[in-house]
């Protein structure tokens, strides 16, 4: 029988117990957001997306149930918070999760403003980085870095 | 269970998190469970400016599977030990 890691904190190898299952210095696999249970959160997704709501649920694969969900839209200094209502986000789209500080739930010195003006302002912006890349593709034989 | 053994031991210590999307996050080793999932407190944004969402979040959780690095204080590595522990590892212990 090897002697424990040296690394200070290290959990020994679980040691089968008289009755049954191992018995565990750490926490079980999956339990690390029993934390977050019932508080309202900002969730990143791959896609760049953020997702805005209150947990209720989540398994070890980080699979979520979120109530009152809202997807955060931002558009230079303007936001908007579009209504989702209960959402289940499969674990892999996420990459990190926050609390959100209460007193400054909104990004601070931000407008907050209607979904219409913020899909509109969207549209704005994605028309400007293909017209930025049109005139990009032209000007390709001056072989600008 | 190497590396989280090793993760376990730099809790309460200021680590910078780099993710695969670029976005890094320095703040408080909170806590790291077997995937690697890794919890930050006192958290803050490397380039705020191009992430401003994240200005009013305070602490957060960072699914392993996401991380690209993680940049660990200087002197908080015992190679020694580390080497070590490999080395039992590797032969089953």
């Amino acid at each position: 029988m090897a002697a424990p890691l040296p690394l200070g904190g290290g959990a020994p190898p679980p040691q089968p117990g008289p009755l049954g299952p191992p018995q565990l210095d750490y926490p079980p696999p999956g339990t690390a957001l029993v934390e977050e249970l019932d508080k309202k959160l900002l969730i990143q997704l791959r896609d760049g997306r953020k997702i805005i709501g209150v947990l209720r649920s989540f398994d070890q694969f980080a699979n979520l149930v979120l109530e009152e969900a809202v997807e955060r839209i931002i558009v230079g200094a303007r936001y908007s918070d579009v209504p989702l209502g209960m959402y289940l986000l499969r674990g892999e789209n996420l990459v990190l999760m926050g609390q959100l500080d209460p007193n400054h739930e909104a990004p601070p010195g931000m407008e907050a403003v209607s979904e219409a003006a913020i899909r509109e302002a969207l549209r704005a912006e994605r028309e400007e980085a293909r017209i930025k890349g049109t005139m990009r593709g032209r000007f390709d034989f001056l072989e600008l870095e | 269970m190497l590396f989280y053994s090793y993760f376990k031991t730099l809790v309460g210590k200021e680590v910078t998190v780099e993710l695969k999307n670029d976005l890094a996050i320095t703040g408080v080793l909170h806590s790291v469970d077997q995937y690697l999932n890794i919890k930050l407190t006192s958290t803050r944004v490397v380039d705020e400016a191009k992430y401003p969402h994240m200005m009013s979040v305070r602490n957060c959780f960072i699914r392993g599977s996401v991380v690209r690095y993680v940049h660990l204080p200087p002197g908080s590595v015992d190679v020694e030990i580390l080497h070590d522990a490999t080395r039992r590892e590797a032969k089953g212990g």
